[in-house]
């Protein structure tokens, strides 16, 4: 910037053939709210994905009151909600059973659509991957801005819904129909049509967004920057874009379909002679129920690697630096991530083993799930083996990145007997199932985003977020995850069902049920854990905002003396990232190299 | 910094930017379509009876041939400025943006065809289809209790025997009063009326969307976009090359909509 | 705009012109073969979409220029190509005990 401002020097940096940094547009509006440069729109994705985070937070607390004390007056809240969605939802502030269920449906869209994703692909994506493939910007940044206020839109969308009568969408974050269709038969409008329109929103925003990413991955690398040179985060977003780009249009046009059985009276997957409350539906029939879960699945399974992939990158550009040696295997990493993209589109229906499929379609998609478990334990293996011999640095960002390890690990093993049709029969909606995605996406997947954020933090801001209150967020958030998805196993392998507003209280109570006692006894535990959780958000939440204001400032461009492309950019980046266009001359992780000077060679570095 | 290959083709690719992105785009349309596509196939094998004959093939053909004829419009147009004739270009274009209204007035005439032709269950259990007087849009039982409307009954001209649709010539059945009170249900032939009318109306709308999407960018390109020739004559080339892709693909998933929904 | 380059084009609108053409027979062909009896229902929608797929192949070969195009356009199609046959293939097995009655 200070090049463009004085007469002289932008005369040398031309003659030298330097590019002077564009100026940026000017104005707030357009250089905060609308705009298209990738960093902006990064920072925009992360803060309102962290807000939805809380808010899908904020729902399962209240949720977890319920399941704790059944039928008991939340406090302080019950009021709230009362005066908020009236006595339908919140009667004398206890949680109705709709409300439960409105929440439940809620939490899992808003966690999965709303936050993670987001603050995975959409923050960390826009603003690292730029950097890191030596690229000024997206190559559609007009796109890119489309792709946030899509994303925006639907998210306002889905907040409504909470407020019109009938309340949110109900049916679980999966929709399926027939329920879907008829739960709330007294209002046209009603949460579950919301919720279809808010994803045919927040779709158009992935597909946007995932056009940009891969063509700019293709397009932009800079000189010298092969495809093996690319950062392993770099591999996972461009696969993950993948899996947004492919699998998301099939459930776009399930949510059309749907849309149309609630607003039009079609019957796609409506089956013929559907009766609801004792009366037969009066709609033509014929539809299949089976349709829709078989495209929702279509996107719903590679969603998950959606969750995890930008994860998994995360934790290998942290675990590189932190270790200070190159990663173990840089191009098994490389493979597995297209594996993993490239098998996540025919393990789907393992979600649907008892809807009666027949066995031989069992035994395939059985097949392919334990294919796909292949390339993820070699992922997580090389980065277990990474560690080894590295004089480690035990820095926050590394804390998270080093527990998501074993807490994804955890998850990943207690799917295997979830995608076994056999085992499946018995563990099939129950706790055990919440217990094993969670410790994907909560204590593996948001460890991961931790990282991230403690880790870019000073690149985009400048200053350093502080340590001790960092390594408090993580050895409370480490504990109290575990404190409340641990005991879910117990409790699912006890029997107990999701989905249950009183916890499982009523049928435990049931003639000739046994266990279950101890899953109850369960329930009051991990609702404390869960609420402790949060508080053990609230370090972090002061510390982002502390240090973005009061935080020491670095003192190099590098302060974590990384290797990759980012950080060979001003802090924080100026519109159009680099001074000089950069030309790579190495792979991304030339730590620790014999008979060099610094334990570090950055990408730029001449050979 | 500029952002590279905006123009230029990057050299290990051959590709400039925007090429890469509407061919990214329409792989993702091709999953949207192939969904549907798989929808159809499911909802048919599982469908007690699917309908033949409801859509006129003569009119379907007409529309086929126009798309086709607008694809080769958009690519003579391309190939116009290839040459470096603007004029040209203008012409081409201008005839595909003509092509693109006339397929959706057309389009829109069979739907309004659809939504006047009735299905009636009277209150004794006859289910009949028919017409109804004047021809009025989409009515339901609800409408023939407004009687500040048209009075207490309309009449309903029943389509030849024979069934739904397949061959509606020949002698009509008497006509019939339909009053609020006979009638049991009265509902047009939308979406509601059959899986196969759900998946038509569904298909061909998403697809007329698409036709006026593009047309609107043709149309763009074709006025005021038009103006980047002079300043960037390469860029404006590519861009035309980008929404002419577009268009083909559109036209390509008419290809497979007209036997499956028309003829099949 | 070389001569040379022009002369290209000017050939290659010739192209488009039959290609046109061909698609025309292709609409012809398709509507007579629908009213054709082949002994099955099946046999006419296998037929159908034959002729189908050729005009496809045409639009997408010569208008869309998939003929000579780059490999990375080739890979990013036959993945999603790929996807969408295992999408149908997948959901119509699933499926299969309403095979009996396909396509009646
Ligand atoms: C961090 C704190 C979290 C807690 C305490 C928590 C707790 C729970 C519980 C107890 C359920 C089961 C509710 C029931 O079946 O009645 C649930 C469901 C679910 N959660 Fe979470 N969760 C958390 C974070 C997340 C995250 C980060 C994600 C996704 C990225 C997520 C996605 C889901 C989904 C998809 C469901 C299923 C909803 C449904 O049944 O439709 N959760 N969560
Ligand atoms: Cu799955």
């Amino acid at each position: 910037m200070t090049a463009t401002t004085h007469p002289g020097s932008t005369a040398t940096a031309h003659a030298a053939g330097g590019h002077a940094p564009h100026a940026g547009p000017t104005g707030f509006l357009w250089k905060y709210v609308f705009s298209t440069d990738h960093k902006v729109i990064g920072i925009q994705y992360g803060l309102t994905a962290l807000v939805f985070l809380l808010l899908g937070y904020g729902l399962m607390a209240l949720m977890r009151w319920q399941l704790a004390y059944p039928g008991q007056p939340i406090p302080v809240f019950g009021e709230l909600l009362l005066r908020a969605l009236g006595p339908d939802m919140a009667d004398r502030g206890i949680m109705t059973p709709d409300l439960y269920n409105s929440f439940g449906a809620m939490h899992g869209t808003i966690m999965v659509f709303l936050a993670v994703v987001p603050l995975a692909f959409g923050a960390f994506g826009n603003y690292v991957v730029p950097l890191q493939i030596g690229a000024p910007d997206m190559a559609f940044p007009k796109i890119n801005m489309a792709s946030y206020w899509c994303y925006f839109a639907g998210g306002v969308v889905m907040l409504v819904s909470f407020f019109i009568p009938g309340g949110a969408a109900k049916s679980g974050w999966t929709s399926y129909s027939p329920l879907a269709t008829v739960a709330d038969l007294a209002h046209r409008f009603d949460g579950q049509t919301f919720w279809l329109m808010g994803m045919v929103l927040l779709i158009t925003s992935s597909l946007l967004g995932s056009v940009n990413f891969i063509a700019t991955i293709i397009q932009l690398r800079a000189k010298g920057m092969g495809w093996l040179r690319l950062p392993f985060f770099v591999w996972a977003q461009f696969v993950t874009a993948f899996l947004l780009l492919l699998a998301f249009p099939p459930l776009e046009a399930a949510g059309i379909m749907q849309l149309m059985d609630n607003l039009l009276g079609t019957s796609f997957f409506l089956p013929t002679g559907l009766v609801v409350s004792g009366r037969p539906l009066d709609v033509s029939g014929g539809g299949s129920p089976l349709l829709w879960q078989h495209l929702f699945w279509f996107l719903g399974h590679p969603e998950v690697y959606v969750l995890i992939l930008p994860a998994m990158g995360i934790v290998a550009e942290v675990l590189a630096n932190n270790t200070r040696k190159p990663l173990f295997g840089y191009k098994s990493l490389v493979y597995s991530a297209l594996a993993i993209g490239f098998l996540s589109f025919i393990v789907w229906a393992h979600h649907m083993y008892l809807t009666g499929m027949g066995t031989k379609i069992s035994t395939f998609f059985q097949t392919t799930t334990m294919m796909i478990s292949i390339p993820s334990v070699i992922i997580l293996t090389a980065l277990f083996i990474s560690l080894w011999g590295g004089s480690i640095r035990f820095n926050t960002p590394m804390l998270f990145a080093l527990a998501f390890l074993p807490m994804f690990g955890i998850g990943g093993l207690t799917g295997l007997p979830l995608g076994f049709s056999a085992t499946d029969i018995q563990l099939h909606d129950t706790y055990y199932v919440i217990g094993h995605f969670h410790y994907v996406v909560a204590p593996g997947t948001i460890f991961a985003l931790f990282a991230g954020i403690y880790y870019w933090f000073p690149k985009a801001t400048g200053r350093m977020m502080n340590e001790y209150w960092g390594r408090v967020h993580f050895v409370l958030s480490f504990i109290f995850m575990n404190l409340v998805f641990l005991p879910m196993f117990v409790q699912g392998l006890e029997g107990m069902s999701r989905r249950r507003d009183d916890g499982g209280a009523t049928y435990a109570a049931g003639e000739g049920v046994y266990g279950l006692s101890l899953a109850l006894k369960l329930n009051v535990g991990i609702s404390h854990a869960a609420w402790l959780l949060g508080v053990a958000q609230v370090p972090f939440m002061i510390n982002l905002f502390w240090s973005l204001w009061r935080g020491p400032k670095v003192v190099s461009d590098n302060p974590w003396q990384a290797t990759t492309l980012e950080w060979a950019t001003p802090t924080p980046p100026p519109h159009g990232n680099f001074t000089h266009r950069p030309v790579v001359y190495r792979g991304p992780y030339d730590y620790s190299l014999p008979g060099s000077p610094t334990d570090y060679a950055p990408q730029n570095l001449p050979a | 910094m500029d952002i590279p290959h905006t123009v230029e083709a990057r050299p290990d690719t051959g590709l400039y930017n925007a090429k890469v992105g509407i061919w990214l785009f329409l792989a993702s349309e091709v999953m949207l379509f192939g969904a549907l596509f798989s929808s159809y196939i499911l909802l048919r094998v599982g469908a007690e009876a699917w309908p033949h004959g409801l859509l006129s093939v003569p009119i379907g053909t007409f529309n086929t041939v126009v798309l086709i004829t607008s694809s080769i419009t958009v690519v003579l147009a391309w190939a116009s400025l290839k040459l470096g004739d603007l004029s040209r270009f203008k012409l081409y274009q201008g005839c595909t943006v003509l092509l693109a209204l006339t397929f959706v007035a057309v389009k829109s005439f069979e739907y309004r065809d659809k939504f006047t032709h009735y299905y009636v269950r009277l209150q004794d259990g006859t289910e009949l289809n028919g017409h109804l007087a004047g021809n009025p849009l989409n009515w339901t039982a609800a409408n023939l209790a407004d009687t500040n409307r048209v009075g207490a009954s309309i009449t309903f001209h029943p389509d030849a025997a024979g069934g739904e649709g397949e061959g509606a010539h020949g002698g009509h059945a008497e006509p019939i009063e339909l009053t609020a009170a006979n009638v049991a249900k009265l509902e047009s032939w939308g979406p509601w009326r059959s899986t196969y009318l759900a998946i038509y109306f569904t298909l061909t709308g998403l697809h007329a969307l698409h036709v006026i999407g593009g047309a609107l960018v043709i149309a763009y390109l074709w006025g005021p976009g038009s103006r980047m020739w002079r300043s960037d004559p390469e860029r404006f080339t590519n861009r035309v090359e980008v929404c002419g892709l577009f268009w083909h693909f559109v036209d390509l998933v008419w290809i497979f909509l007209f036997p499956v929904l028309y003829l099949l | 705009m070389s001569e040379h380059h022009a002369h290209e084009i000017r050939q290659a609108t010739r192209k488009y012109i039959y290609v046109f053409l061909a698609l025309l027979l292709g609409t012809v062909i398709t509507v007579v073969a629908a009213y054709v009896p082949f002994g099955s229902r099946s046999l006419n929608v296998a037929v159908a979409l034959l002729i189908a797929s050729a005009k496809a192949f045409l639009v997408a070969g010569f208008f869309m220029h998939l003929i000579s195009e780059k490999k990375l356009i080739y890979g990013l199609l036959g993945a999603t190509g790929f996807f969408f046959a295992g999408l149908m293939f997948l959901i119509v097995w699933s499926n299969a005990d309403q095979f009996l009655s396909i396509f009646r």
